[in-house]
Protein backbone atom coordinates (compact mmCIF):
# COMPACT_ATOMS: atom_id res chain seq x y z
CA UNK A 1 0.00 0.00 0.00
CA UNK A 2 1.48 3.19 -0.78
CA UNK A 3 0.16 6.59 -0.79
CA UNK A 4 -0.37 8.34 -4.23
CA UNK A 5 -1.44 11.60 -3.48
CA UNK A 6 -1.19 13.70 -0.09
CA UNK A 7 -3.72 16.29 1.50
CA UNK A 8 -1.86 19.23 -0.02
CA UNK A 9 -1.90 17.12 -3.78
CA UNK A 10 -5.45 16.67 -3.17
CA UNK A 11 -6.52 20.27 -2.60
CA UNK A 12 -3.86 21.60 -5.32
CA UNK A 13 -5.77 19.37 -7.48
CA UNK A 14 -9.51 20.53 -6.97
CA UNK A 15 -8.21 24.01 -6.88
CA UNK A 16 -6.87 23.51 -10.57
CA UNK A 17 -10.01 21.50 -11.72
CA UNK A 18 -12.19 24.92 -10.12
CA UNK A 19 -9.91 27.33 -11.84
CA UNK A 20 -10.34 24.85 -15.28
CA UNK A 21 -13.83 24.01 -14.91
CA UNK A 22 -14.75 27.72 -14.97
CA UNK A 23 -11.60 28.48 -17.94
CA UNK A 24 -14.12 25.99 -20.06
CA UNK A 25 -17.88 27.05 -19.87
CA UNK A 26 -17.50 31.36 -20.15
CA UNK A 27 -20.76 31.68 -18.28
CA UNK A 28 -20.52 30.44 -15.16
CA UNK A 29 -23.93 30.70 -14.31
CA UNK A 30 -25.15 28.43 -16.25
CA UNK A 31 -22.68 25.60 -14.40
CA UNK A 32 -24.01 22.77 -12.16
CA UNK A 33 -22.16 19.96 -10.42
CA UNK A 34 -23.54 16.75 -9.93
CA UNK A 35 -21.73 14.16 -7.51
CA UNK A 36 -21.71 10.37 -7.94
CA UNK A 37 -21.78 8.83 -4.21
CA UNK A 38 -20.33 8.69 -1.90
CA UNK A 39 -16.66 10.43 -2.45
CA UNK A 40 -18.10 12.45 -5.21
CA UNK A 41 -20.50 13.72 -3.89
CA UNK A 42 -18.04 15.36 -1.55
CA UNK A 43 -15.83 16.30 -4.23
CA UNK A 44 -18.27 17.70 -5.33
CA UNK A 45 -19.06 20.42 -2.38
CA UNK A 46 -15.36 21.41 -1.81
CA UNK A 47 -15.29 22.24 -6.20
CA UNK A 48 -18.04 23.87 -5.52
CA UNK A 49 -16.79 25.77 -2.71
CA UNK A 50 -13.71 26.80 -4.72
CA UNK A 51 -15.42 27.74 -7.42
CA UNK A 52 -18.15 29.78 -6.09
CA UNK A 53 -14.83 31.75 -4.22
CA UNK A 54 -13.37 32.26 -8.11
CA UNK A 55 -16.87 33.17 -9.33
CA UNK A 56 -17.93 35.34 -6.31
CA UNK A 57 -22.01 33.68 -7.09
CA UNK A 58 -22.91 30.59 -5.75
CA UNK A 59 -22.78 27.24 -8.08
CA UNK A 60 -25.13 24.80 -7.93
CA UNK A 61 -24.62 21.32 -6.53
CA UNK A 62 -26.11 18.07 -6.27
CA UNK A 63 -25.50 14.41 -5.70
CA UNK A 64 -26.88 11.93 -8.31
CA UNK A 65 -27.18 7.85 -6.97
CA UNK A 66 -26.71 5.82 -10.27
CA UNK A 67 -26.94 2.33 -9.09
CA UNK A 68 -30.23 1.78 -10.34
CA UNK A 69 -28.98 2.22 -13.84
CA UNK A 70 -25.59 0.34 -13.60
CA UNK A 71 -24.75 -2.72 -16.22
CA UNK A 72 -22.81 -5.15 -13.56
CA UNK A 73 -25.79 -5.38 -11.10
CA UNK A 74 -26.20 -9.10 -11.99
CA UNK A 75 -22.54 -9.75 -11.20
CA UNK A 76 -22.75 -9.21 -7.19
CA UNK A 77 -24.83 -8.89 -4.47
CA UNK A 78 -27.18 -6.03 -4.71
CA UNK A 79 -26.10 -2.41 -3.93
CA UNK A 80 -27.44 0.05 -1.41
CA UNK A 81 -29.34 2.86 -2.92
CA UNK A 82 -27.61 5.94 -2.00
CA UNK A 83 -29.53 9.34 -1.82
CA UNK A 84 -29.97 12.03 -4.89
CA UNK A 85 -30.70 15.37 -4.65
CA UNK A 86 -31.08 17.73 -7.64
CA UNK A 87 -30.24 21.60 -7.24
CA UNK A 88 -33.98 23.57 -8.12
CA UNK A 89 -32.39 24.60 -10.92
CA UNK A 90 -31.82 21.20 -12.57
CA UNK A 91 -30.20 20.04 -15.67
CA UNK A 92 -32.11 21.51 -18.13
CA UNK A 93 -30.41 23.30 -20.98
CA UNK A 94 -27.22 24.06 -18.34
CA UNK A 95 -23.32 23.01 -18.54
CA UNK A 96 -23.64 20.06 -16.08
CA UNK A 97 -19.94 18.78 -14.80
CA UNK A 98 -20.48 15.08 -13.08
CA UNK A 99 -18.17 14.61 -10.12
CA UNK A 100 -16.53 11.17 -8.98
CA UNK A 101 -13.26 10.53 -7.29
CA UNK A 102 -12.15 7.66 -9.62
CA UNK A 103 -11.92 6.85 -13.43
CA UNK A 104 -11.74 3.40 -13.82
CA UNK A 105 -13.74 1.05 -16.07
CA UNK A 106 -15.82 3.91 -17.14
CA UNK A 107 -18.94 1.85 -16.54
CA UNK A 108 -20.34 4.15 -13.40
CA UNK A 109 -20.05 7.54 -15.95
CA UNK A 110 -21.83 5.47 -18.57
CA UNK A 111 -24.76 4.47 -15.74
CA UNK A 112 -24.78 8.33 -15.04
CA UNK A 113 -25.26 9.56 -18.22
CA UNK A 114 -28.42 7.31 -18.46
CA UNK A 115 -29.37 8.66 -14.86
CA UNK A 116 -28.98 12.48 -16.26
CA UNK A 117 -30.82 11.26 -19.38
CA UNK A 118 -33.62 10.63 -17.03
CA UNK A 119 -33.99 13.92 -15.33
CA UNK A 120 -33.28 16.29 -17.81
CA UNK A 121 -31.23 17.40 -21.08
CA UNK A 122 -28.23 19.71 -20.27
CA UNK A 123 -26.80 21.79 -22.62
CA UNK A 124 -23.39 19.62 -22.35
CA UNK A 125 -22.40 16.90 -19.88
CA UNK A 126 -18.66 17.33 -18.82
CA UNK A 127 -16.55 14.78 -16.17
CA UNK A 128 -14.34 16.04 -13.82
CA UNK A 129 -12.02 13.67 -11.86
CA UNK A 130 -9.84 13.42 -9.22
CA UNK A 131 -8.16 10.40 -10.30
CA UNK A 132 -7.59 8.89 -13.81
CA UNK A 133 -6.65 5.25 -13.08
CA UNK A 134 -6.79 3.68 -16.77
CA UNK A 135 -7.71 0.78 -17.94
CA UNK A 136 -11.36 2.07 -19.55
CA UNK A 137 -13.76 -0.52 -20.45
CA UNK A 138 -15.94 1.98 -22.82
CA UNK A 139 -15.28 5.05 -24.90
CA UNK A 140 -15.66 7.63 -21.97
CA UNK A 141 -12.66 10.30 -21.09
CA UNK A 142 -13.12 13.15 -18.69
CA UNK A 143 -12.70 16.28 -19.40
CA UNK A 144 -11.03 17.64 -16.32
CA UNK A 145 -8.46 15.06 -14.25
CA UNK A 146 -6.58 16.08 -10.53
CA UNK A 147 -4.18 13.28 -11.68
CA UNK A 148 -3.26 10.62 -13.96
CA UNK A 149 -2.02 7.45 -12.12
CA UNK A 150 -1.18 4.65 -13.96
CA UNK A 151 -2.18 1.52 -12.67
CA UNK A 152 -1.82 -2.15 -12.90
CA UNK A 153 -5.18 -3.99 -13.07
CA UNK A 154 -4.65 -6.44 -10.27
CA UNK A 155 -4.16 -2.94 -7.64
CA UNK A 156 -6.47 -1.01 -6.22
CA UNK A 157 -7.35 3.18 -6.05
CA UNK A 158 -8.91 4.20 -2.83
CA UNK A 159 -9.94 7.91 -2.01
CA UNK A 160 -9.76 8.83 1.82
CA UNK A 161 -11.70 12.44 2.68
CA UNK A 162 -12.02 14.10 5.73
CA UNK A 163 -14.98 14.05 6.04
CA UNK A 164 -15.95 10.64 5.71
CA UNK A 165 -12.34 9.07 6.84
CA UNK A 166 -10.68 11.71 9.00
CA UNK A 167 -7.96 12.18 6.25
CA UNK A 168 -7.61 13.31 2.45
CA UNK A 169 -5.01 10.76 0.65
CA UNK A 170 -5.26 8.84 -2.53
CA UNK A 171 -4.43 5.03 -2.02
CA UNK A 172 -2.77 2.38 -4.06
CA UNK A 173 -3.18 -1.38 -2.74
CA UNK A 174 -2.00 -4.29 -4.19
CA UNK A 175 -4.65 -7.27 -4.07
CA UNK B 1 -32.27 -12.90 1.03
CA UNK B 2 -33.91 -14.91 -1.60
CA UNK B 3 -37.32 -14.71 -0.88
CA UNK B 4 -39.54 -12.71 1.18
CA UNK B 5 -42.12 -15.47 2.58
CA UNK B 6 -41.99 -14.31 6.13
CA UNK B 7 -41.72 -11.13 7.95
CA UNK B 8 -39.78 -13.54 10.76
CA UNK B 9 -37.13 -14.57 7.71
CA UNK B 10 -36.11 -10.70 8.48
CA UNK B 11 -33.69 -8.87 10.15
CA UNK B 12 -33.85 -5.43 11.64
CA UNK B 13 -31.33 -4.38 9.06
CA UNK B 14 -32.60 -5.74 5.76
CA UNK B 15 -35.79 -4.45 7.01
CA UNK B 16 -34.12 -0.82 7.35
CA UNK B 17 -32.71 -1.39 3.69
CA UNK B 18 -35.70 -1.97 2.28
CA UNK B 19 -37.83 0.92 3.64
CA UNK B 20 -34.38 3.22 2.90
CA UNK B 21 -34.63 1.69 -0.85
CA UNK B 22 -38.27 2.12 -0.52
CA UNK B 23 -37.89 5.75 0.00
CA UNK B 24 -34.74 6.47 -2.29
CA UNK B 25 -37.34 4.79 -4.81
CA UNK B 26 -40.04 7.20 -4.14
CA UNK B 27 -38.44 10.12 -6.31
CA UNK B 28 -38.86 8.27 -9.45
CA UNK B 29 -42.47 7.93 -8.98
CA UNK B 30 -42.44 12.03 -8.31
CA UNK B 31 -40.14 12.02 -11.28
CA UNK B 32 -41.30 12.63 -15.00
CA UNK B 33 -39.71 9.06 -16.24
CA UNK B 34 -41.34 6.74 -13.77
CA UNK B 35 -39.09 4.39 -15.11
CA UNK B 36 -36.02 2.59 -14.00
CA UNK B 37 -33.72 -0.01 -16.60
CA UNK B 38 -32.55 -2.31 -13.54
CA UNK B 39 -34.56 -5.18 -14.20
CA UNK B 40 -34.84 -5.09 -17.94
CA UNK B 41 -35.14 -8.86 -19.38
CA UNK B 42 -36.20 -10.41 -15.67
CA UNK B 43 -40.03 -12.06 -15.75
CA UNK B 44 -42.33 -11.85 -12.94
CA UNK B 45 -45.19 -13.79 -12.94
CA UNK B 46 -47.96 -12.19 -10.39
CA UNK B 47 -49.79 -15.62 -9.38
CA UNK B 48 -53.11 -14.40 -7.46
CA UNK B 49 -55.09 -17.22 -6.85
CA UNK B 50 -57.18 -15.36 -4.69
CA UNK B 51 -58.88 -11.84 -5.74
CA UNK B 52 -56.66 -8.95 -5.14
CA UNK B 53 -56.30 -5.58 -6.50
CA UNK B 54 -54.37 -3.70 -4.66
CA UNK B 55 -51.57 -5.55 -3.94
CA UNK B 56 -51.85 -7.42 -7.72
CA UNK B 57 -51.79 -3.68 -9.32
CA UNK B 58 -48.84 -2.43 -7.30
CA UNK B 59 -46.84 -5.02 -7.53
CA UNK B 60 -47.17 -4.44 -11.33
CA UNK B 61 -46.81 -1.33 -10.95
CA UNK B 62 -43.40 -1.79 -9.28
CA UNK B 63 -42.08 -4.34 -11.61
CA UNK B 64 -43.12 -2.32 -14.80
CA UNK B 65 -41.12 0.51 -13.47
CA UNK B 66 -38.02 -1.48 -13.00
CA UNK B 67 -38.41 -2.46 -16.43
CA UNK B 68 -39.50 -6.31 -15.61
CA UNK B 69 -41.55 -8.18 -17.84
CA UNK B 70 -45.05 -8.84 -15.97
CA UNK B 71 -47.25 -11.88 -16.41
CA UNK B 72 -50.48 -11.97 -14.66
CA UNK B 73 -52.30 -14.95 -13.73
CA UNK B 74 -55.06 -14.81 -11.12
CA UNK B 75 -57.33 -18.18 -10.77
CA UNK B 76 -60.55 -16.81 -12.91
CA UNK B 77 -59.55 -17.43 -16.50
CA UNK B 78 -56.52 -19.63 -15.80
CA UNK B 79 -56.40 -23.49 -15.35
CA UNK B 80 -56.26 -23.20 -11.77
CA UNK B 81 -60.19 -22.47 -11.85
CA UNK B 82 -59.95 -26.32 -13.34
CA UNK B 83 -58.27 -27.83 -10.33
CA UNK B 84 -54.41 -27.60 -11.66
CA UNK B 85 -52.51 -28.31 -8.54
CA UNK B 86 -49.83 -25.65 -7.14
CA UNK B 87 -46.77 -27.88 -8.21
CA UNK B 88 -47.95 -28.07 -11.95
CA UNK B 89 -48.83 -24.55 -12.15
CA UNK B 90 -44.91 -24.20 -10.57
CA UNK B 91 -43.36 -26.43 -13.26
CA UNK B 92 -45.21 -24.54 -15.69
CA UNK B 93 -43.94 -20.90 -14.32
CA UNK B 94 -40.10 -22.62 -14.33
CA UNK B 95 -40.54 -23.75 -18.11
CA UNK B 96 -41.27 -20.37 -19.22
CA UNK B 97 -38.75 -18.86 -17.08
CA UNK B 98 -39.85 -16.79 -14.54
CA UNK B 99 -37.60 -15.15 -12.30
CA UNK B 100 -40.02 -14.25 -9.76
CA UNK B 101 -43.30 -15.39 -8.44
CA UNK B 102 -45.52 -13.28 -6.89
CA UNK B 103 -47.58 -15.27 -5.06
CA UNK B 104 -51.31 -14.75 -3.38
CA UNK B 105 -53.14 -17.90 -2.49
CA UNK B 106 -55.65 -18.96 -0.10
CA UNK B 107 -53.81 -21.48 1.80
CA UNK B 108 -51.81 -20.40 4.25
CA UNK B 109 -47.96 -21.69 3.75
CA UNK B 110 -48.27 -22.18 -0.16
CA UNK B 111 -45.56 -19.43 -0.82
CA UNK B 112 -43.31 -21.83 1.99
CA UNK B 113 -44.35 -24.80 -0.17
CA UNK B 114 -43.28 -23.24 -3.59
CA UNK B 115 -39.64 -21.83 -2.11
CA UNK B 116 -39.01 -24.98 -0.27
CA UNK B 117 -40.14 -27.00 -3.64
CA UNK B 118 -37.83 -27.93 -6.39
CA UNK B 119 -40.71 -27.04 -8.50
CA UNK B 120 -38.93 -23.65 -9.43
CA UNK B 121 -35.76 -21.99 -9.15
CA UNK B 122 -37.21 -18.08 -9.00
CA UNK B 123 -37.59 -15.88 -6.03
CA UNK B 124 -40.99 -16.00 -4.58
CA UNK B 125 -42.76 -13.70 -2.85
CA UNK B 126 -45.57 -13.73 -0.76
CA UNK B 127 -48.08 -11.57 -1.51
CA UNK B 128 -50.65 -12.92 1.19
CA UNK B 129 -51.27 -16.53 2.05
CA UNK B 130 -54.65 -17.83 3.93
CA UNK B 131 -54.54 -16.05 7.62
CA UNK B 132 -50.54 -16.16 7.47
CA UNK B 133 -49.10 -13.25 6.50
CA UNK B 134 -48.32 -10.37 4.25
CA UNK B 135 -45.22 -9.11 4.18
CA UNK B 136 -45.06 -6.68 1.59
CA UNK B 137 -47.90 -4.72 2.90
CA UNK B 138 -46.27 -4.67 6.73
CA UNK B 139 -43.31 -2.95 5.17
CA UNK B 140 -45.41 -0.34 3.43
CA UNK B 141 -47.28 -0.09 6.34
CA UNK B 142 -44.02 0.47 8.39
CA UNK B 143 -43.06 2.82 5.49
CA UNK B 144 -45.80 5.16 5.58
CA UNK B 145 -45.26 5.14 10.30
CA UNK B 146 -41.46 5.85 9.32
CA UNK B 147 -42.39 9.10 7.17
CA UNK B 148 -44.91 10.59 9.00
CA UNK B 149 -43.86 9.70 12.91
CA UNK B 150 -40.30 8.76 12.01
CA UNK B 151 -38.72 12.29 12.88
CA UNK B 152 -35.67 10.97 10.39
CA UNK B 153 -35.48 8.59 12.61
CA UNK B 154 -34.14 4.64 10.80
CA UNK B 155 -36.81 2.87 12.76
CA UNK B 156 -39.66 3.24 14.31
CA UNK B 157 -38.45 3.30 18.27
CA UNK B 158 -41.51 4.17 20.72
CA UNK B 159 -44.07 4.81 18.56
CA UNK B 160 -47.43 3.36 19.65
CA UNK B 161 -49.74 1.68 16.75
CA UNK B 162 -53.50 0.29 17.74
CA UNK B 163 -54.20 -2.76 15.65
CA UNK B 164 -58.05 -2.90 15.47
CA UNK B 165 -60.38 -5.44 14.52
CA UNK B 166 -60.41 -8.67 12.62
CA UNK B 167 -57.18 -9.78 13.73
CA UNK B 168 -57.63 -13.51 13.49
CA UNK B 169 -58.52 -13.58 10.16
CA UNK B 170 -55.79 -10.81 9.58
CA UNK B 171 -52.54 -11.64 7.69
CA UNK B 172 -51.96 -8.15 7.86
CA UNK B 173 -51.72 -8.00 11.62
CA UNK B 174 -49.46 -10.94 11.65
CA UNK B 175 -47.12 -9.66 9.51
CA UNK B 176 -47.26 -5.84 10.91
CA UNK B 177 -47.27 -6.85 14.72
CA UNK B 178 -43.77 -9.03 13.64
CA UNK B 179 -42.30 -6.26 11.85
CA UNK B 180 -43.23 -3.27 14.18
CA UNK B 181 -42.11 -4.80 17.60
CA UNK B 182 -38.57 -5.59 15.02
CA UNK B 183 -38.48 -1.79 14.37
CA UNK B 184 -38.90 -1.15 17.60
CA UNK B 185 -42.70 -0.03 18.06
CA UNK B 186 -45.37 -1.06 21.08
CA UNK B 187 -48.54 -2.54 19.37
CA UNK B 188 -52.14 -3.00 21.07
CA UNK B 189 -54.35 -4.87 19.24
CA UNK B 190 -58.09 -4.30 19.78
CA UNK B 191 -60.53 -6.81 19.33
CA UNK B 192 -63.29 -8.53 20.10
CA UNK B 193 -62.30 -11.90 22.14
CA UNK B 194 -63.83 -14.10 19.56
CA UNK B 195 -61.82 -12.23 16.93
CA UNK B 196 -58.34 -12.63 18.35
CA UNK B 197 -56.70 -15.85 17.81
CA UNK B 198 -55.55 -18.59 19.70
CA UNK B 199 -52.49 -18.02 21.56
CA UNK B 200 -51.94 -14.33 21.22
CA UNK B 201 -50.95 -13.71 24.49
CA UNK B 202 -47.53 -14.93 23.55
CA UNK B 203 -47.12 -12.17 20.86
CA UNK B 204 -45.05 -9.31 21.54
CA UNK B 205 -48.06 -6.88 22.03
CA UNK B 206 -50.69 -5.95 24.77
CA UNK B 207 -54.35 -6.62 24.33
CA UNK B 208 -57.03 -4.28 25.28
CA UNK B 209 -61.00 -5.22 24.71
CA UNK B 210 -61.78 -1.18 24.65
CA UNK B 211 -61.09 0.80 21.65
CA UNK B 212 -62.42 4.35 23.33
CA UNK B 213 -59.11 3.70 26.10
CA UNK B 214 -56.50 3.04 23.46
CA UNK B 215 -57.12 5.76 20.96
CA UNK B 216 -56.43 8.79 22.57
CA UNK B 217 -52.85 7.15 23.82
CA UNK B 218 -51.75 6.10 20.44
CA UNK B 219 -49.81 7.39 17.66
CA UNK B 220 -50.96 5.36 14.69
CA UNK B 221 -54.82 3.91 14.61
CA UNK B 222 -54.66 1.16 11.84
CA UNK B 223 -58.14 -0.52 10.95
CA UNK B 224 -58.56 -4.43 10.10
CA UNK B 225 -61.02 -5.00 7.03
CA UNK B 226 -63.95 -7.11 9.06
CA UNK B 227 -63.40 -10.40 6.62
CA UNK B 228 -66.83 -11.46 5.76
CA UNK B 229 -65.68 -14.24 3.13
CA UNK B 230 -63.67 -16.31 6.10
CA UNK B 231 -66.60 -15.96 8.28
CA UNK B 232 -68.80 -18.58 8.47
CA UNK B 233 -69.33 -18.49 11.93
CA UNK B 234 -70.97 -15.93 14.13
CA UNK B 235 -68.19 -13.74 15.64
CA UNK B 236 -70.04 -10.93 17.02
CA UNK B 237 -73.89 -10.23 17.46
CA UNK B 238 -74.47 -7.99 14.52
CA UNK B 239 -72.49 -5.25 12.23
CA UNK B 240 -74.14 -2.53 13.91
CA UNK B 241 -73.26 -3.67 17.32
CA UNK B 242 -69.48 -4.30 15.90
CA UNK B 243 -69.20 -0.80 14.24
CA UNK B 244 -70.09 0.69 18.09
CA UNK B 245 -67.70 -1.19 20.07
CA UNK B 246 -65.16 -1.57 17.30
CA UNK B 247 -65.38 1.16 14.30
CA UNK B 248 -63.63 4.29 13.99
CA UNK B 249 -66.26 7.00 13.77
CA UNK B 250 -66.18 10.90 13.87
CA UNK B 251 -66.48 10.52 17.62
CA UNK B 252 -63.55 8.63 17.70
CA UNK B 253 -61.82 10.58 15.33
CA UNK B 254 -61.96 13.76 17.66
CA UNK B 255 -60.42 11.74 20.67
CA UNK B 256 -57.23 11.06 18.64
CA UNK B 257 -53.94 12.98 19.57
CA UNK B 258 -53.22 15.75 17.43
CA UNK B 259 -49.85 13.98 15.17
CA UNK B 260 -51.91 10.79 14.88
CA UNK B 261 -52.84 8.90 11.77
CA UNK B 262 -55.36 6.37 10.47
CA UNK B 263 -54.25 3.26 8.25
CA UNK B 264 -56.13 0.92 6.98
CA UNK B 265 -54.99 -1.78 4.40
CA UNK B 266 -58.15 -1.87 2.12
CA UNK B 267 -60.22 -2.79 1.24
CA UNK B 268 -62.45 -0.71 3.39
CA UNK B 269 -65.99 -1.88 4.37
CA UNK B 270 -66.97 1.68 4.76
CA UNK B 271 -70.09 2.32 7.52
CA UNK B 272 -68.36 -0.94 9.29
CA UNK B 273 -64.96 -0.62 10.73
CA UNK B 274 -64.36 2.65 9.66
CA UNK B 275 -66.87 5.45 8.87
CA UNK B 276 -66.69 7.25 5.57
CA UNK B 277 -65.92 10.27 6.82
CA UNK B 278 -62.77 9.04 9.11
CA UNK B 279 -61.99 7.34 6.02
CA UNK B 280 -61.74 10.73 4.15
CA UNK B 281 -60.66 12.88 6.73
CA UNK B 282 -56.96 14.38 6.94
CA UNK B 283 -55.63 12.20 9.36
CA UNK B 284 -56.43 9.48 6.76
CA UNK B 285 -53.46 7.99 5.23
CA UNK B 286 -55.12 5.25 2.81
CA UNK B 287 -54.71 6.50 -0.20
CA UNK B 288 -51.22 7.59 0.56
CA UNK B 289 -50.50 3.78 1.75
CA UNK B 290 -51.09 2.81 -1.77
CA UNK B 291 -48.85 4.77 -3.26
CA UNK B 292 -46.06 4.11 -1.07
CA UNK B 293 -46.85 0.20 -1.92
CA UNK B 294 -45.12 0.78 -4.86
CA UNK B 295 -41.75 2.00 -3.85
CA UNK B 296 -41.73 -0.16 -1.35
CA UNK B 297 -42.55 -3.52 -4.07
CA UNK B 298 -40.19 -1.87 -6.16
CA UNK B 299 -37.41 -2.33 -3.35
CA UNK B 300 -38.71 -5.71 -2.44
CA UNK B 301 -37.60 -6.57 -6.55
CA UNK B 302 -34.20 -4.75 -6.42
CA UNK B 303 -33.63 -6.72 -3.25
CA UNK B 304 -34.68 -9.47 -4.55
CA UNK B 305 -33.98 -9.67 -8.17
CA UNK B 306 -31.11 -6.95 -8.82
CA UNK B 307 -28.32 -8.97 -7.46
CA UNK B 308 -26.24 -11.62 -8.88
CA UNK B 309 -28.28 -14.67 -9.17
CA UNK B 310 -27.76 -17.72 -7.54
CA UNK B 311 -26.42 -21.09 -9.19
CA UNK B 312 -28.63 -23.42 -10.22
CA UNK B 313 -29.33 -25.70 -7.93
CA UNK B 314 -27.28 -23.35 -5.01
CA UNK B 315 -30.31 -22.35 -2.84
Amino acid sequence: MSVALQASDISRALIRISHEILEANSDSSQITLLGIPTRGAHLALRIAAIMGEIATHQIPVGMLDITMHRDDLRMRAPRAIMPTSIPPEGVEGRELILVDDVLFSGRTIRAALDAVGEIGRPHTVQLAVLVDRGHRELPIRADFVGKNLPTSISQSVKLHLSELDGIDEVLIEEF
Amino acid sequence: MRHLLSVSDLTKIQAISILDTASELARISEGTVKKLPTLRGRTIVNLFAEDSTRTRISFEAAAKRLSADVINFSAKGSSLSKGESLKDTALTLQAMGADAVVIRHSASGAPQRLADSEWMRGAVINAGDGTHEHPSQALLDAYTIRKHLGKGSSDLNGIRIAIVGDVLHSRVARSNVLLLKLLGANVVLVAPPTLLPVGVESWPVTISYDLDSVIPTVDVVMMLRVQQERMADLYFPNAREYSRYFGLNSERLKSMSAHSIIMHPGPMNRGLEIAAEVADSARSVIVEQVANGVSVRMAILYVLLAGKPLEAGNT
